[in-house]
């Protein structure tokens, strides 16, 4: 393959897109597919059909547009009308209104902060393209970056683009990506593997399944130059094996690839090949951690290791192993293609680009969302996310889930990269914000993600197995009002001693919504431990032998 | 063509060591008498950093390393023992005897186990957290051994063992965080387990009374390492 022979098939594809007066894009991934968004695909295709328009009109099946809560979602193109909570019933009106243009009952404003305060780079095809149609992706400038990489640039000019982009992991740590695969290519092996993290555990986070269900290809040509730029021969993505649809679509994604020889020996009739193969994860949160992952690929139990060595010296079967997050790879193709200078240009001095997080809780708008760094919570909360439904007050935010922590209102102007967050006791993570009110309990939130690092711990390290066990039980006690002060001090103790000497990112941080709640709502603690408390009304209080309203 | 061994200099709690550069810190504290507490580390097994016990100060480097498993380096300055570290080394051996049952009075390795001695030399006088004290079983189902799941510190030893020394693979363990367990093939009764050579070398490697043989009443099982070294040391002569 050529930039020719690719500029030809992007060309022919909008060609034959163009040819439609209207293109009608159903969000087909796993948010409205679950309320039955494939019902309706089938419903507008028919009715098109019925009503004589399908030379004109468009039917396809794209991926995610974000505002998921209010799937089913219908847009078209190239007016860009959107439809939201669309059921089959609706696929009538929607169609008899293509032509005049007239509104539907399932129109959806999309002047609104929602979607105008957004800035899409890693997102920039989902909702757009057919995840299924590598021709979908190449009309959208897809595998330009590799097929040129490959013929113009070296491995050390791709590395050095990633560098000057100022890229950062989007796993959570937020290492310096261009620095991670100079360590890699400089690793003098011969056999070498690129890894795409796509474990995604958190709880309630999707952004990595939206990616990968609605632009699969994008993570696999962020793959394929990594493995160009590292020197490696063979990838693997490690994907939950909750996540059916992504897998279906990868799999899609990697056999078309490979069928138009951009992925798999001489790529483009380079000596560059490049193998991927997909790793099904059984859904432990501890195999997202890199150390894990890898015992998990090699087929032993997932459980982390101490590092150093860290992967890229010492990594899947003791070869150099690039490891990267599905969100990293996906901003590895525009900065290729628009450089790294590009890149850098967007968001903060030392956190750049744009970060996917997926909001939800109680704010109007919950869904998948894009901002450039640097913009500020408020912003998101209140502008995107459309503020807080029902009247009620804004109390916290947490971000990072189970490794992160609650920001409270003082907060709210703080710019989100990746030092700000961590100055305010949280940390950017993977991409979670829950946005609480007054009716959450913060003991509460604590204790919730204490219970789930308690059964996700793997067990091997004795203050994260035994430490969040005691401290689940603890805070437990305060939520049901028979905890004492000593019990809370002991708490504190706990935290201090799991943070500072478990093995593994787990359990160093298992405790930070625990401290970070302490640090701003310790009234709240203290509340149930003297006064049998819950202001929130959410614990119910044993103790006192009454039930809070 | 033999590669030039390279030799490092780092001080050790103030003291002026030199090791080879591949050793460990916990290796060369030794050779110069420096003592570290160490649980799931054993001479002859691979390490594994898991008891935590053996964390150390470097300075420069703000995490704790293990140093069972890290690395000297050049002009490296580690603290083997301060206030700090024996506080969390006696809050981590606390976690652990108020995980399971571990009362020494009834349990047949009193007084010859490692779990009671470091505790002894770490000045643990009590438990400050609550007992957890899980229900669990007791598998003698073997002809001559015994385990005790509720004395078992999860430490891997009998694991690695068996991995790595018998090459039979055993032992393996199940689930996650405290429900951890060591299992006997794919959890099935040690007595019925195919794999088992029956060497009873984990029960030897054992810390703790988890592992025993049958016919040993309290304080009554000692255990026999000396094996360990000298298998290492004829397997390395071999290479
Ligand atoms: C307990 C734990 C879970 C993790 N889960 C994930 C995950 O689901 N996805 C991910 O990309 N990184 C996860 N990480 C981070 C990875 O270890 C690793 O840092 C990351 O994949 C590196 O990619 P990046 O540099 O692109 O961020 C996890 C780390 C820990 C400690
Ligand atoms: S910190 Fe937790 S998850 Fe990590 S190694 Fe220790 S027990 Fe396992
Ligand atoms: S001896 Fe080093 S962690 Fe157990």
């Amino acid at each position: 393959m050529t930039l020719e022979e690719l500029r030809k098939i992007a060309a022919a594809e909008q060609q034959t897109q163009q040819k439609y007066g209207h293109r009608v894009h159903v969000c087909i991934a796993a948010g409205c597919l679950s309320s039955h968004s494939d019902l309706v695909k089938e419903a507008l295709r028919k009715e098109v059909l019925e009503s004589g328009m399908q030379s004109d009109v468009l039917v396809k099946g794209v991926g995610c547009m974000g505002l998921c809560s209010a799937g089913p979602l219908v847009a078209v193109e190239p007016e860009g009308t959107l439809f939201a909570g669309v059921k089959a019933e609706d696929a009538a009106e929607i169609v008899a209104g293509l032509d005049s243009g007239a509104p539907a009952a399932t129109s959806c404003p999309t002047d609104v902060p929602f979607f105008e305060r957004q800035q899409k780079i890693v997102l920039e095809n989902s909702g757009k393209i057919d995840p299924e149609r590598i021709e979908d992706y190449i009309a959208a400038d897809g595998y330009a970056a590799l097929v040129h990489a490959l013929a113009e640039m070296s491995p050390a000019e791709v590395i050095q683009q990633v560098l000057r982009s100022g890229l950062r992991g989007r796993g959570g740590a937020g290492y310096p990506t261009g620095l991670k695969w100079t360590t890699v290519a400089k690793a003098g092996e011969e056999r070498k593997f690129v890894i795409c993290n796509a474990d995604e555990g958190d709880p309630g986070a999707f952004m990595d399944r939206a990616v990968l269900e609605s632009d699969p290809h994008r993570v696999l040509e962020g793959m394929a130059l990594a493995a160009y730029a590292v020197g490696a021969q063979q990838g693997y993505i490690y994907v939950r094996a909750e996540y059916p649809l992504a897998v279906k679509h990868l799999k899609t994604a990697i056999r078309q690839a490979e069928h138009m020889g951009l992925l798999g020996n001489s790529i483009c009739s380079t000596r560059f090949s490049f193998h991927v193969d997909i790793r099904l994860g059984a859904g432990a949160f501890v195999c997202g951690e890199e150390t894990a992952l890898l015992a998990s690929i090699e087929g032993r139990r997932g459980s982390p290791r101490p590092r150093p060595p860290y992967p890229a010296e010492d990594g899947l079967w003791g070869c150099p192993t690039l490891i990267n997050n599905v969100e990293t790879f996906a901003n590895v193709p525009p900065i290729v293609r628009k450089g790294g200078e590009w890149f850098a240009g967007i968001g903060t001095e030392k956190s750049k680009g744009t970060k996917v997080f997926a909001l939800a809780g109680r704010v109007a708008n919950t869904g998948l969302i894009e901002v450039p760094m640097g913009i500020t919570l408020r912003e998101i909360i209140f502008q995107i996310g459309g503020g807080i439904p029902e009247g009620k007050r804004f109390k916290a935010v947490q971000t990072g889930g189970p490794s992160g922590g609650c920001i409270p209102e003082q907060y709210l102007d703080s710019p989100v990269d990746y030092e700000s967050l961590a100055k305010i006791g949280s940390i950017m993570g993977s991409g979670g914000m829950i946005v609480m009110d007054e009716t959450s309990c913060m003991v509460d939130v604590a204790r919730y993600f204490m219970e789930f690092c308690k059964s996700e711990s793997c067990g091997k390290c004795v203050p994260c197995r035994t430490g969040t066990a005691q401290l689940h039980d603890l805070l437990a006690k305060i939520t049901e009002g028979t905890a004492t002060p000593a019990e809370l001090a002991l708490v504190e103790e706990l935290c201090d001693l799991v943070k500072h000497t478990s093995l593994c990112g787990l359990g160093q941080t298992a405790p930070n919504p625990v401290l970070s709640t302490l640090r701003y709502f310790r009234e709240e603690y203290e509340a149930h431990i003297a006064k049998k408390e819950c202001r929130a009304g959410v614990c119910q209080m044993h103790a006192s032998g009454e039930v809070m309203p | 063509m033999k590669t030039p061994v390279r030799v490092k200099t780092l001080t050790i709690d103030g003291q002026e060591v030199g090791a080879r550069e591949d050793q460990t810190i916990l290796e060369v504290a030794r050779e110069n008498g420096i003592e570290i507490p160490t649980l799931c580390w054993l001479a002859g097994l691979s390490p594994v950093g898991a008891c935590r016990l053996c964390l150390v100060e470097v300075r420069g480097v703000a995490r704790l390393l293990p140093a069972c498993v890290t690395r000297v380096e050049e002009g490296m300055e580690v603290t083997a023992h301060s206030e700090r570290l024996a506080a969390y080394r006696r809050s981590i051996l606390e976690l652990l005897f108020a995980e399971r049952n571990h009362v020494c009075s009834v349990c047949v390795s009193n007084g010859h186990c490692d779990l009671q001695a470091i505790a002894m030399k770490l000045d643990m006088t009590h438990v400050h957290f609550p007992y957890q004290y899980p229900r669990l079983p007791v598998d003698a189902s073997h002809e001559r051994f015994v385990i005790d799941h509720n004395r078992c510190i999860l430490c891997t030893r009998c694991v690695r063992v068996c991995d790595e020394i018998e090459g039979a693979h055993t032992w393996d363990v199940i689930a996650r965080g405290v429900e951890c367990r060591v299992i006997t093939d794919l959890n099935q009764p040690w007595g019925s387990s195919e794999s088992c050579t029956g060497c009873g070398k984990c029960v030897q490697v054992c810390p703790t009374g988890a592992l025993s043989e049958k016919g040993r009443s309290v304080a009554e099982m000692s255990k026999r390492r000396q094996f360990l070294p000298y298998l290492t040391l004829m397997r390395e002569g071999r290479r």
